[in-house]
């Protein structure tokens, strides 16, 4: 069979799976008795072992397999959840990812699992679990939904469903089957069974239906179907408030309890156990069906509103970026033309324009947004892996994961963000023994933030440890050579905490695996200052440490204002401008061999953009004013002597290319309206 | 490329700078263009002019005469610039003039005689003698080699 054209959605779908596995492995480690987790993980990775054996993934097949088994032990109380037999299983998720990554990078996705196939089968073994009883039971559940998808509505339940059902009656849900029958001369049938899960839902929860939900959705059935309904609503309620649905003819609520389900259960799989199992081949699609089809009935509630999204691939999605940002390109040059031939109707034309395709440029750069999730989600565990490393207890708290970013950022805060946690596991978070010595829990917490404020989002990394310690950090600077001795007393708390992001500092007394050689903290600030973005920090010692990371909401478009310097168009960042301002030449004082001005109180330096740029400087400004544009790096202040202010406007980023590889002070590039080519000044190489 | 090799001859775009002709393939050419204004890119080398703007695309444009340490002339009509694609980047080079395509038979190129002129010799492929004319063949990986920015505000 031709696979190729599957692969890219195997790729997408296999890397889904592994994530949710993760995540509810994780989940699980809290609630070890939790069963319903088990059960999610086991259906992920059923339907990975599925797509892999079609795929034609041998080692990915037998891999899941033997994972499998080991979580159809624990689901049906086998064996007992460990941290053992856990991080087993954490690692061969690990492999699994390690070989889809190599199918995606184009290898073979072989990969020797042969160790840790034994050590599952080890695990496993020491229960009677065979892998034969394995395949019945699916062959069991094979049967089951296939008798599922026959007309008759007679409803049947698997494992999962009826752990469900029992959980929810503990919780005082009640679970109805519900049997709408619709009107024979009803048109929209589909219509109508929205509308009645909508009512269904708003009062409870929907966890099956017969016929299935596509069916439903197909209008492929006659008048009757049936769901079944966890809630604390009572039956007269439901059936009125189902009766409001026109052309519903009729509805019935009935009752069911868990103890009788179980009991018509039993009778049906000692019957299906009792099929000739198929071999392992053929037994492995239509396995894959049915997780497909268990996972369906799971997604119901959401299922009826599925048809509003879709996937896009996200090239796609760059090459309509990159077509806009011609139109932009193209409508700052319309601008310029109307602005110089004063015709009121292509002005007005123009200016309508302008406002469409500004709606426009917001709808494409919301469309790249994705939610910083797709960092974040990595970290849980990785946190735990580390702690176990280090011998500390610690507790991940992610708020704001659903934040949106453009996915440029996106791509580029991960490193960053892992050498923070990293950093703040092994030198914030101090080992049990110290913090109950210093009267804290012994659990050290450490909470990633996520939010939106103003143009910007913000990505905060908290820990409850123990802080920058003033005279340790102060100490190495000096023996470092990054401050001198005099400037040491004079500085703030924060300025020396900010010290660790300096380069060629590192404070760990012991060289550890896990925060590197010291190269950490600096690099992670250069990576931000070239997103545009900005650290700081915070910290009270013995209290822990505040890590803020500001980031721009998105890197191809962006605000800025353009001036002129010996005829030469320069723009600079509105997110580094505070406010341009025209001073007079008497007020620039010289302090040490460098220009200042007082600027609202603060001393400021100024930067002679033409000395900076080595341009030659005949000096034309014989009016005694100066134009300065003051901008900023975090705190810092400095202002940028320019010759005159053009105005702000949107622009698109341009690389310089490969040839001029970092040009000093220069970020990129833009095209102008007029077709020349502007320089974009990057304010964060001018301040030191 | 296996047609290539098997064919003699493979086309070459000819140029002048001062009194001398330069040779590339063509496969590297992407297009010649006239002299267009260009945006001076401050701190670089002085061979470097600046960047344009090539139909949307922010290209960098390098003055061969100054890359080859030539004397500097001012620019005319006849000056062409010369888009070629590289590996990683394409760069407009600025020529005197450029003249026309010509097939030069693979088995006439030699490599080059121990004096070329001024040109540094590690910029040189090879040479090339057509009847009367000598064409220099350029080895352009070397002329073009990224410029990274080594000083000392590098942190």
């Amino acid at each position: 069979m031709e696979t190729n054209q599957y692969l890219e959605m195997f790729l997408d779908e296999s890397k889904e799976h592994l994530q949710s596995c993760n995540e509810h492995l994780l989940e699980l480690e809290n609630n070890p008795q939790d069963l319903a987790i088990v059960n999610e993980v086991f259906r992920s990775a059923h339907t990975l072992k599925g797509m892999s054996a079609t795929m034609g993934y041998e080692d990915i097949a037998d891999l899941t397999h033997k994972m499998e088994n080991v979580l159809d032990a624990i689901r049906n109380s086998k064996i007992e959840v460990s941290t053992e037999i856990l991080d087993v299983v954490f690692k061969a998720v690990d492999y699994l990812e390690e070989m889809v990554l190599d199918i995606e990078a184009g290898g073979t996705g072989k990969k020797d699992v042969s160790e840790l196939v034994s050590t599952l089968n080890r695990i496993e073994a020491g229960e009677p679990v065979s892998t034969a009883a394995s395949v019945a039971e699916t062959a069991a559940a094979v049967e089951e939904l296939e008798k599922n998808n026959a007309p008759a509505p007679s409803m049947e339940y698997d494992e999962f469903e009826l752990t469900v059902i029992g959980q929810s009656s503990e919780q005082g849900f009640q679970a109805y089957e519900v049997t709408v029958e619709l009107r024979e001369d009803c048109l929209l049938k589909a219509a109508r069974v929205f509308m009645v899960f909508e009512i269904l839902e708003k009062s409870g929860e929907v966890i099956k239906s017969i016929p299935n939900v596509e069916q439903l959705e197909n209008e492929d059935f006659d008048e009757k179907f049936t769901v079944v309904l966890l809630t604390k609503e009572d039956v007269s309620v439901i059936s009125a408030k189902v009766m409001k649905v026109s052309e519903v003819e009729h509805v019935q609520v009935m009752p069911i309890s868990v103890d009788a389900l179980k009991e018509v259960k039993r009778a049906k799989e000692q019957e299906a156990t009792k099929v000739v199992v198929p071999d392992q081949e053929t037994i492995q699609k239509p396995a894959k069906e049915e997780a497909a089809k268990q996972q369906q009935s799971k997604r119901s509630p959401a299922a009826s509103h599925s048809n509003k999204t879709i996937r896009v691939n996200i090239d796609r999605l760059d090459v309509l970026m990159n077509l806009f940002e011609e139109l932009v390109i193209d409508r700052g040059r319309l601008q310029s033309i109307a602005s110089e031939l004063h015709n009121p109707d292509l002005n007005e034309t123009v200016e309508r324009m302008t406002r469409v395709s500004g709606d426009l440029q917001n709808i494409i750069l919301n469309m790249r947004m994705i939610p910083v999730e797709t960092v974040f989600n990595r970290f849980p565990k990785m946190v735990r892996q580390l702690a176990r490393d280090l011998d500390k207890k610690i507790q991940l708290e992610i708020i704001g994961a659903e934040t949106e970013l453009d996915r440029t950022v996106i791509d580029e805060i991960g490193d960053p963000l892992v050498h923070l946690i990293r950093n703040a596991l092994d030198h914030g978070i101090e080992s049990p023994a110290e913090r109950i010595a210093k009267g804290k829990p012994e659990e050290g917490t450490v909470t990633l933030r996520a939010y939106h404020s103003g143009n910007h989002v913000f990505i905060e990394l908290e820990d409850d440890g123990a802080g920058v310690n003033r005279e340790r950090v102060l100490g190495k600077a000096l023996e470092r050579g990054i401050i001198t001795e005099e400037s040491a007393a004079t500085l703030t708390d924060k300025q020396v905490a900010e010290l660790i992001l300096a380069s060629g500092f590192s404070t760990a007394e012991k060289i550890t695996d896990v925060s590197g050689r010291g190269v950490g903290l600096d690099v992670v600030k250069s990576t931000i200052e070239s997103l545009g973005g900005y650290i700081s920090i915070d910290s009270k010692e013995g209290q822990g440490s505040l890590f803020q990371v500001q980031l721009p909401l998105t890197l191809s478009i962006i605000s800025v204002m353009l001036v002129e310097l010996d005829k030469d168009i320069y723009a600079i960042p509105l997110s580094s401008i505070i406010e341009t301002a025209i001073i007079q030449t008497s007020d620039i004082m010289n302090a040490h061999n460098q220009k200042v001005i007082d600027f609202r109180g603060n001393i400021v330096p100024l930067v002679n953009l033409k000395d900076i740029f080595e341009m030659e400087d005949e000096d034309g400004r014989s009016d005694g004013f100066q134009s300065v544009v003051i901008v900023r790096k975090g705190e810092k202040l400095a202002g940028l002597v320019v010759d005159s202010f053009i105005g702000q406007q949107e622009i698109v980023l341009k690389s310089l290319g490969n040839y001029l590889q970092s040009v000093f002070a220069i970020s990129g590039a833009t095209i102008l309206g007029n077709g020349q080519v502007a320089l974009i000044v990057d304010c964060n190489a001018l301040i030191k | 490329m296996t047609e290539l090799v098997g064919q003699d001859t493979v086309k070459f775009i000819v140029f002048q700078l001062l009194d001398k002709e330069y040779a590339m393939e063509v496969d590297v050419v992407e297009g010649i263009e006239k002299l267009m204004s260009i945006t001076r890119v401050p701190k670089t080398p002085s061979y470097v002019k600046g960047v344009i703007n090539l139909r949307g695309v922010v290209t960098p444009i390098v003055d061969l005469r100054e890359r080859f340490g030539l004397e500097t002339k001012e620019m005319d009509d006849n000056n062409r610039i010369i888009i070629v694609s590289l590996q990683d980047f394409e760069v407009g080079l600025i020529v005197d003039a450029a003249n026309d395509v010509i097939d030069i038979p693979l088995r006439s190129i030699e490599p080059q005689p121990e004096v070329v002129g001024s040109v540094e010799s590690e910029f040189i492929s090879g040479v090339v003698k057509l009847d009367k004319r000598l064409l220099v063949m350029l080895n352009l990986d070397k002329v073009l080699q990224p410029l990274k920015r080594v000083s000392s505000d590098e942190y």
